[in-house]
């Protein structure tokens, strides 16, 4: 498949002695929305960040647009420069000001400019909602906006996929719709999403593809409606009633 | 007993002051010109001791963040490193090293072909400085370590390299908590700065060993050098929170 974005072949990923990734494969093409939900310790996380080598996986090939990932640095800074992140716990940088952390990595790794960056940076601001908080600190904003800004940070750095690692899991349940509609709106702009999420609003909304995951492996994958509907397995089928019956 | 310490102390100072005929606090009476000329030549060295100290300081500082880098590595051979350094240096006494450094360096040089001589000021903050960065590694990695990993992984994936996140995200964060131990391996090293006066290192415990040699006066002249050593730690510690007090308005929390 010649556009496919992100590419995992038989990814194997251990802890020690315990086996998290069990010849994973996972195809994303541009402007896919993939959503990974499963059981927590089923290795939806380590997916992601295998993807974006915080973890390095031990066997298995992983490309990025058609680009094998090896350990050579090289290979991991041309992931940095495609591949976003964004974390449960937000990962701001709290000595900095919104403004600033914004810039930090267009300026620091990119080259830009100071003025260009903060014209980035105030234009993604803009785009999830949050553009009268730039000279703040992260610690002054509430858990919703902490989130949003730090996807307007991994915005900044223009990549191709986005991941997005239970972006909503550490937020207040009144400020998990804030962040979600932002992350609606960046999917029907066309962004490439991969999100760990066990919103399934949120899935059943977006997602081109659902990637149900247990003990490492994906149990079973296909359109969200197919799978809320009529999964084939016992497991996803629990998975699922457990976790829509609230 | 603690309690008795205090006033009694004062109180035999108090006796000294008096006629009495083992104290002799004239040697450093500044009223009389002899003991006035005996206080200019003990204070003299204090100087020589800042000098050491402060360049030693600064030394330490960064020796102690090279070496503590490898210790924060994932490879267990930088780790190696690291943990042979602190754990040899640290083991050495002050003196030995410092003999070894004076007396055994410049042989080492000779051999090598090289004539570096090592005098006395330098011998002194050499040591001083290895001595100390075994220590300073130590504190820069726990503050480091301290600083959640979520922070190095996000400056990973805005692109940023090692030493751009090292400088731009932990670094800044981890100098709150690095600071006050810092201040206090500081106040060590101006203590230590004392040895110096063994190798001939003209500073102020080698004033004041010269002056009892000709007054005879070690109680008085040792006396003054306490408090000589006193206020230039009081001045160390009253900096240190003035800078505590600077960094800790510009903290918004974590």
């Amino acid at each position: 498949m010649p556009d496919a974005v992100v590419e995992l072949v038989g990814v194997n990923k251990w802890y020690g002695a315990f086996h998290a990734l069990k010849d994973f494969n996972l195809e994303i093409s541009s402007g896919e929305r993939v959503v990974i939900c499963g059981p927590s310790g089923s290795g939806k996380s380590t997916v992601v960040r295998c993807i974006n080598q915080l973890e390095r996986h031990q066997k298995g090939t992983i490309r990025i647009d058609g680009v094998e990932l090896t350990e050579d640095p090289k290979s991991v800074a041309r992931i940095r420069s495609e591949v976003g992140m964004v974390f449960q716990q937000f990962n701001l940088f709290p000595h900095l000001t919104v403004l600033e952390n914004l810039t930090l990595g267009p300026i620091k790794a990119r080259g830009l400019s100071r003025k260009d960056a903060e014209a980035r940076a105030r234009h993604y601001l803009e785009r999830v909602h949050i553009p009268d908080q730039a000279d703040k600190h992260p610690i002054q904003l509430s858990g919703g906006q902490q989130q949003r800004v730090a996807i307007a940070r991994s915005l900044c750095m223009e990549p191709r996929v986005l991941l997005f690692d239970e972006p909503t899991s550490a937020l207040d349940p009144e400020m998990i719709s804030e962040v979600l509609d932002v992350m609606v709106e960046l999917a029907e702009d066309g962004m490439t999403m991969v999100v760990v999420t066990h919103e399934m609003g949120f899935a059943r909304k977006v997602a081109d593809n659902m990637v149900f995951m247990d003990a490492g492996e994906t149990v079973e994958q296909g359109k969200p409606e197919h799978l809320f509907t009529n999964p084939r397995s016992e497991r996803c089928r629990k998975f699922l009633s457990q976790i829509l019956q609230h | 007993m603690k309690r008795a310490f205090f006033p009694l102390t004062v109180l035999v100072l108090i006796a000294g002051c008096s006629s009495s005929q083992s104290w002799g606090w004239y040697v450093i009476d500044p009223t009389t010109e002899s003991g006035w000329t005996n206080v200019k030549f003990l204070v003299s060295g204090m100087g020589a001791t800042i000098q050491i100290s402060l360049i030693a300081a600064v030394l330490s500082i960064v020796i102690g963040l090279i070496v503590a880098l490898p210790g924060l590595s994932e490879k267990r051979g930088w780790r190696l490193v690291n943990r042979v350094y602190v754990e040899f240096i640290r083991s050495i006494p002050l003196l030995p090293m410092l003999f070894w450094v004076f007396y055994g360096m410049p042989i080492v040089f000779r051999s090598m072909g090289l004539n570096i001589p090592i005098d006395p000021f330098w011998g002194a903050i050499i040591t001083l400085a290895v001595s100390d960065s075994a220590f300073t590694a130590e504190i820069y990695r726990a503050g480091i370590q301290s600083i959640a990993r979520g922070q190095s992984e996000a400056a990973q994936t805005i692109g940023l390299n090692y030493f751009q996140s090292m400088r731009y995200v932990i670094l800044p964060q981890a100098i709150r908590r690095i600071l006050p131990p810092l201040a206090n391996q500081f106040i060590y090293i101006v203590k230590m700065s004392a040895f110096a006066s063994v190798i001939g290192m003209q500073e102020l415990t080698r004033r004041a060993n010269e002056l009892v040699v000709t007054e005879y006066r070690p109680l008085e002249i040792y006396t003054l050098l306490i408090f000589e050593y006193l206020l230039l730690v009081l001045i160390i510690s009253a900096g240190v929170r003035w800078l505590e007090r600077r960094m800790g308005s510009d903290e918004r929390g974590q």
